[in-house]
């Protein structure tokens, strides 16, 4: 499941709208040790294309330098299709060379769509998963699992 | 020659999970095959037809390699090499 803050989900519903109908296209970067989504990096595509989206190579080294300067990983990578449904491609599947990220895809096919998903893609194969938008990461478990005990 | 060359994690699992390793080599392709020598399996993700894979970034300090030469480009005692996976993809 992706658990992730409704000010990251709408920046990267301002983005993907942005650039339509061109693809847009980033990284939410969160903390290694515990790797929520943190970090809005909207990128920059490369080919400025409606059809195809690739990192810039150089802005992308330096993105992910910051990274692992900052003991980061790329908790979500982003993009969006702007003609079809927010599901992964075969290109897309080809690419995807981070096995602990979530794969994010919006759909700015119509204006008023608000399919937000999200992916694991392993080896090739496409796992959705649930995607749970709250206001804040504190405060949001219930089960009495999660609260520690007291000295 | 000697230089470092950063692993990105979907590679790790060929440098028994080693993030940074050493290699030699006068160009990225001599630095891939003293790679494949100690690291078997790694040549295969990042060559593909006598040329850099598609999927992968190959960096020389802050140079892609891509706009540098590709395989053929030179690399001097002391370089870092990083190599990134390609974040790509399309609508097909």
């Amino acid at each position: 499941m992706l658990r992730i803050r409704r000010d990251l989900v709408d920046a990267i519903w301002a983005h993907a709208r942005r650039d339509h109908p061109d693809e847009a296209c980033g990284v939410i970067a969160g903390p290694e040790r515990a790797p929520v989504p943190e970090r809005h990096i909207p990128m920059e595509n490369a080919e400025r294309s409606p059809t195809f989206y690739r990192f810039d190579s150089m802005e992308q080294l330096k993105v992910w330098r910051e990274m692992d300067q900052n003991d980061e990983v790329p908790v979500v990578i982003y993009h969006s299709h702007t003609a079809t449904e927010a599901y992964p491609s075969r290109t897309d599947v080809s690419y995807a060379a981070e096995p602990d990220a979530h794969y994010v895809l919006v759909s700015t096919r119509e204006p008023e769509n608000t399919e937000f998903r999200s992916y694991r893609i392993v080896d090739g194969v496409i796992t959705e998963e649930p995607v749970e938008v709250v206001e804040s990461y504190m405060f949001t478990h219930t089960g009495a699992d999660d609260v520690p005990d007291r000295d | 020659m000697a230089v470092t060359v950063s692993i990105p994690t979907i590679l790790r699992t060929h440098t028994g999970g080693e993030k940074s390793v050493e290699a030699a080599g006068g160009t990225v392709l001599e630095v891939i095959d003293d790679l494949e020598a100690k690291h078997g399996g790694l040549k295969a993700r990042l060559v593909k037809d006598g040329s850099l894979h598609r999927f992968v970034n190959v960096y020389v300090n802050d140079e892609d390699v891509r706009f540098s030469g590709g395989l053929a480009a030179q690399v001097s005692d002391g370089d870092s090499v990083t190599i990134l996976p390609a974040v790509a993809g399309g609508m097909r």
